[in-house]
């Protein structure tokens, strides 16, 4: 198998772009990230994208082809990769493996959602459609009643309090104040979050990540053309993905997602490393309680200690592990499809020393967690600035 | 409901919704809501069979809902949660005629019969099973 590494990164601001189309978001990552690499676009040999669900948010589909189109670059093979909220991580993952296993020297992953375009509504509406519509949907569910079933019954489980879930959303946003791309780029108390509307009870509007315009590219490359063109690469050490069941209800347990610890088990022992190993994460915070269960599930805490670990300050920036460091979904933004680039574009930066303000100290192996739907999927990178 | 959906969509499902028909794995003895077409576990060794919940079950968990889907802005606030069925499968649906400071996850429920939503602009009234907490004679 080749060695990949991540050669060049490039990622819009995220938020509401009212000014700006679909075309022109995922034109500006994409040319952010081949100049970065040094690269001419003649060397790109395939492209993929991940998109959830542009024909419900703007009525287009056929975006791999939109894509090598908007960034100049037909004829080449472009493919668009769906796996609702996870559809980033996974056409990282598609990409990784088109290089690792030798069919291409250089390629591009893409992530790119254009979600204000529509209603509230209408976005809730497709967004429904990462879960099961015959039998959660058609009852009433929304993406935020899901995630507040499981932390209902992670409170239950584990005396996890609401408190310690806007700890979650205190964090993110303090990361996302120094970070210029975020969406929210400033603090919130635990008084404000508590204090915020309710959603879907024990969940509040600021337990929630918002709807939000943005794209981002990685190139990744061969080591061959890796250590030809690029002075400081991350190379991606393990990539590990996983399903579950399409609805919540039929898990094995509604507080572990399955397919999260699945993901992270394969990432690590491919990259031969564990959670002691990684001192940067960026974890898939839909929600609050998203967060909490990630950091259980990939195995920085035990199952029902990471409301406590929170509270601690044990993922702060700078602690033991610090999570989220963009400001996660929370606070960066999460446009649906370019979420799990844009964990991949944050872990670069941190192990380029790049991130500025937010600068994780000595990071040198960073982790990317990304989730679809309630955990019907799940991806897991492990990046880092050594080849192993 | 989040989409216009033809009749037959609609129909097809009316066993299941109104009647709340589902398989069993004969093999391994899992019950499973809505019925599958073939046992996860067991695979090609299960033999699945039709089988009728008893309706009744407990709240597996639950959340008070305030931001509707789009369709069930009438009812809002309502309950979503999963019920665990006496038979083991577990399903999402709504629990109605309760008051909210009674909820509790292990509470008892009983299946009961419902509108469960109104396709706007005189659209399809969908029903379909909705939860309440168990009634005296079923105690």
């Amino acid at each position: 198998m080749e060695k990949v590494a991540i050669i060049g990164v490039g990622m819009t601001k995220f938020g509401e772009h009212w000014d700006k189309g679909l075309r022109q978001l995922i034109a500006e990552a994409g040319a952010m990230a081949v100049n970065e690499a040094g690269i001419d676009g003649k060397d790109i040999q395939a492209i993929y994208g991940g998109n959830m669900s542009a024909g419900r948010f703007i009525g287009q589909e056929h975006i791999g082809a939109l894509i090598a189109d908007a960034i100049g670059l037909t004829p080449i093979p472009s493919t668009r990769v769906e796996a609702a909220c996870a559809s980033g991580g996974l056409a990282l993952r598609e990409a990784y493996i088109s290089v690792a296993g030798g069919t291409y020297d250089v390629v591009v992953a893409g992530g790119v959602e254009k979600m204000t375009d529509v209603y509230t509504e209408q976005v809730s509406m497709t967004l429904g459609g990462a879960g099961d519509q015959e039998w959660e949907v058609f009852h009433g569910a929304t993406f935020p009643s899901l995630y507040a079933l499981i932390a209902k019954r992670h409170m239950h489980d584990y005396g996890t309090t609401e408190e310690q879930m806007a700890r979650v959303a205190v964090k993110n946003h303090s990361n996302a104040a120094k970070n210029p791309l975020a969406q929210f780029p400033f603090e919130v108390t635990i008084e404000d979050v508590m204090g915020s509307t309710k959603v879907a009870e024990p969940l509040k509007v600021l337990d929630c990540s918002p709807i939000t315009d943005g794209a981002a590219a990685v190139i990744l490359a061969n080591e061959r053309i890796a250590r030809k063109v690029c002075e400081d690469p991350v190379w991606i050490i393990g990539s590990g993905h996983a399903t579950d069941t399409l609805a919540l209800h039929d898990r094995r347990s509604i507080t572990t997602l399955d397919a999260s610890v699945l993901a992270a088990k394969k990432a690590m022992a491919q990259a031969k490393v564990t959670h002691k190993d990684i001192k940067v994460a960026e974890v898939h915070d839909c929600f609050t309680i998203a967060e909490i269960c990630a950091l259980e599930d990939i195995g920085f805490v035990k199952k029902g200690e990471g409301g406590k670990a929170e509270e601690d300050g044990m993922f702060d920036l700078n602690s033991t592990v610090s999570v989220n460091t963009s400001g996660g979904l929370k606070a960066c933004g999460h446009p649906v499809g370019a979420t799990g680039i844009k964990q991949a574009v944050e872990i670069s930066w941190q192990l380029r020393g790049r991130a500025g303000k937010r600068q994780v100290s000595n990071a040198d192996i960073g982790l990317a967690h990304n989730v679809g739907g309630s955990g019907a999927t799940a991806l897991v990178h492990i990046l880092s600035r050594e080849a192993k | 409901m989040p989409h216009r959906r033809s009749l037959a969509a609609i129909w097809r499902r009316i066993p299941q919704r109104y009647r709340m028909e589902s398989t069993m794995c004969e093999t391994c003895g899992t019950h499973f809501f809505p019925p599958r077409t073939f046992c996860p576990k067991c695979r090609r060794k299960g033999v699945l069979k039709p089988y009728k919940p008893n309706g009744r079950g407990r709240i597996y968990s639950y959340s008070i809902v305030h931001v509707p889907q789009a369709g069930f802005e009438l009812e809002t606030p309502y309950v979503l949660a999963i019920i665990e069925l006496e038979e083991g499968a577990r399903l999402t649906a709504q629990v109605c005629d309760v008051n909210f400071s009674e909820l509790a996850i292990g509470m008892p429920v009983e299946v009961t019969f419902r509108k469960v939503s109104e396709g706007r602009n005189g659209g399809i009234i969908h029903y379909a099973y909705k939860f309440i907490p168990t009634t005296e004679q079923n105690k």
